[in-house]
């Protein structure tokens, strides 16, 4: 982890109507991620970890304060900026790996690079290197279906990280796998931290899977409050 | 991999549903291209109307005589270039169910007014000299197997000769072409003189006269000059353009346009339910996919361009092989042992037919394209 800060939020606030109700999921929080740091994100339902993490993943906005990311600010960017801005710094890893059906495991992969100028031959060669990175180079051909909960999670790894982005985001990306599945996932994640400077953001039920991560910080009721600094 | 490729496999994802889609809007454009080429080729009689061509009938109707004795008084018309005088035979070939469209004529004249009918020189002169002569159209010939040197018994249902028979014998001396490939070559020629003298009733009278004018800026004046030249006869005359002759005659059956018109319109309101809907579902069932390529930064307006790619696909695929079938299908009226007018699937009908395959591809397109592009992506991920 380097002291460079990746991801800074300042005094985020999010609120949404329901009905006839204003509902407030941040009141001023601020946070901050530095590069190649794992942090986990613990809280019960309805804390607001999803949230967070739809923010820092730019598929949702705050309503107040700022948000800036490697120096550039991103809650003021179009819904069609943010798109890019997303193409170009974040990989999704999802709970339930949300792969394409009807495309294989390389195909699956190679999805973020279309967002890219790359030539054909140049994005073949990232998809094998993603997947012999999460070791499912012999899988390139199979389709989601013909493979195992962990295998497609580990497909997810690979489109996630194809692209080389600054940040992944991951939604509990082991809750739907057993424990020794979970634990070869998490180390995964561990291991593109620590060897490949990856800066991971995991919200996690799990506080297994919490321990994979460098910190942790807890949510309640859209503050921090407990573990490490949150501010 | 490109977007071409996910349209594709997003298309083929439910095979059956893509072949039954296809499938609907493969009949749809069958029908479109069989039942316009049908309706091009009734109108066909209308739009081959030459421009300086009159038709003169009997003011009561059409089926009602005129005397022999117009022609030459109408021949003398200012304005006037040729005139060829019919009548209708009524005739059949061996069996009355085998209709034959028979007609007696001004041998001399025919050619001159009616130029669309070609014959060769030798076929001509044949024609013009043998009193016992008969023309007929190529695809009457090629129906009953006539060629030149035949010599054919034709029947009337409506005169008898004067010996009691409704037999008449006749030498092919010619087998007409048309000028244009929808030119009606399903017709016969034969001598008015050879018929009238022959016939057991009604000799000396003619059914219709054929004139041509020098310029069809002459038409009016010459219309009003015979016709008023009759008037207050027995006989009174009424001329029109051949145009509005043919396009009277054609709609004495009913609108046949509008009926035609309804069935298409009918089979073209059905595809677009069918496979509108279709493309609702399959757009609303992939809504949690649309969400994850949003989050991994496609943008909306991208993903409703691959959406209504998917719809314009399978309009072009349905369509393009119905309107490719229907050229088989005109084929196969065109050389069915039957009489209709010459089928052409023009150029103006494959371009509708692709406007109609694009317009098809657009509206059963648009309401999904829509729906993707103002999806807002943490909507469509909590529907996972």
């Amino acid at each position: 982890m380097t002291d460079k800060i990746l991801y800074d939020l300042k005094n985020v606030e999010k609120s949404f109507v329901k009905g006839k109700e204003r509902i407030t999921v941040f009141d001023q929080l601020n946070m901050s991620i530095k590069e190649g740091d794992f942090l986990a994100i613990m809280g019960p339902s309805g804390s607001g970890k999803t949230t967070l993490l739809n923010m820092l993943g730019g598929v949702d906005q705050p309503t107040g304060g700022e948000v800036w990311f490697d120096d550039s600010r991103v809650d003021t960017l179009s819904e069609g900026e943010l798109a890019k801005w997303r193409a170009n710094n974040i990989g999704f890893i999802f709970q339930f790996y949300n792969l394409m059906p009807m495309l294989n495991a390389a195909r699956n992969v190679e999805l973020p690079l279309l967002l890219t100028n790359l030539s054909k031959k140049q994005r073949k060669q990232s998809v094998e290197t993603a997947l012999e990175l999460v070791g499912l180079a012999d899988r390139a051909k199979h389709m989601p279906n013909e493979m195992s909960g962990g295998q497609q999670q580990r497909v997810a790894i690979a489109r996630a990280i194809v692209s080389d982005p600054k940040l992944m985001l991951c939604d509990e990306p082991t809750g739907d796998l057993d424990r020794n599945t979970a634990d070869e996932i998490l180390e995964m994640l561990q291991l593109l931290n620590q060897k490949f400077g990856k800066t991971i953001v995991m919200v996690t039920h799990d506080p297994q899977a919490a321990k994979y991560a460098k910190r942790t910080l807890h949510l309640d009721k859209g503050e921090f409050v407990e573990g490490d600094l949150a501010a | 991999m490109s977007d071409l490729y996910l349209i594709f496999k997003n298309l083929t994802r439910k095979p059956l549903r893509l072949f039954l889609t296809v499938f609907a809007t493969f009949i749809a454009f069958l029908i479109y291209g069989s039942i316009t080429a049908f309706q091009v080729a009734l109108d066909s009689g209308v739009e081959l109307s030459a421009d300086d061509r009159l038709v003169t009938v009997n003011k009561i109707n059409f089926t009602q005589p005129l005397p022999i004795s117009y022609v030459n008084k109408v021949k003398a018309i200012e304005g006037i270039e040729g005139v060829v005088h019919m009548n209708w035979f009524g005739g059949y070939y061996q069996d009355p169910r085998q209709q034959v469209l028979t007609f007696a004529v001004d041998q001399d004249s025919l050619l001159d007014v009616y130029d669309e009918i070609l014959l060769s020189e030798e076929e001509r002169t044949n024609w013009e000299q043998n009193r016992q002569a008969v023309i007929v159209g190529q695809s009457i010939a090629q129906i009953h197997g006539w060629k030149v040197g035949d010599r054919i018994p034709l029947n009337s249902n409506i005169f008898s000769q004067q010996d009691g028979s409704s037999t008449w014998e006749f030498d092919v001396v010619g087998v007409y072409k048309g000028a244009e490939a929808q030119t009606d070559t399903n017709s016969v020629y034969i001598h008015y003189k050879y018929f009238n003298e022959t016939q057991s009733f009604g000799g000396d009278y003619i059914g219709w006269m054929g004139i041509r004018t020098q310029d069809p800026a002459l038409n009016e004046q010459v219309i009003k000059a015979i016709d008023e030249m009759f008037v207050n006869t027995t006989f009174e005359t009424e001329t029109v353009p051949e145009k509005a002759f043919n396009k009277a005659f054609i709609e004495q059956a009913g609108n046949i346009g509008l009926i035609l018109g309804s069935i298409v319109a009918a089979a073209f309101f059905i595809i677009l339910v069918i496979v509108g809907n279709s493309m609702v579902l399959s757009v609303r069932e992939r809504t949690n996919e649309i969400g994850v390529m949003k989050t991994l930064g496609f943008q909306s307006s991208r993903i409703f361009r691959m959406v209504l790619g998917e719809s314009l696909l399978v309009a072009f695929i349905g369509g393009g092989l119905g309107i490719t079938l229907s050229y088989g299908v005109v084929f196969l009226f065109n050389n069915a042992p039957i009489q209709l007018p010459v089928l052409v699937i023009n150029s103006e009908i494959l371009l509708r037919a692709l406007a109609y395959i694009a317009g098809l591809g657009l509206i059963t397109g648009i309401i999904p394209a829509v729906s993707a592009l103002r999806l807002n992506i943490i909507t469509a991920l909590s529907r996972g």
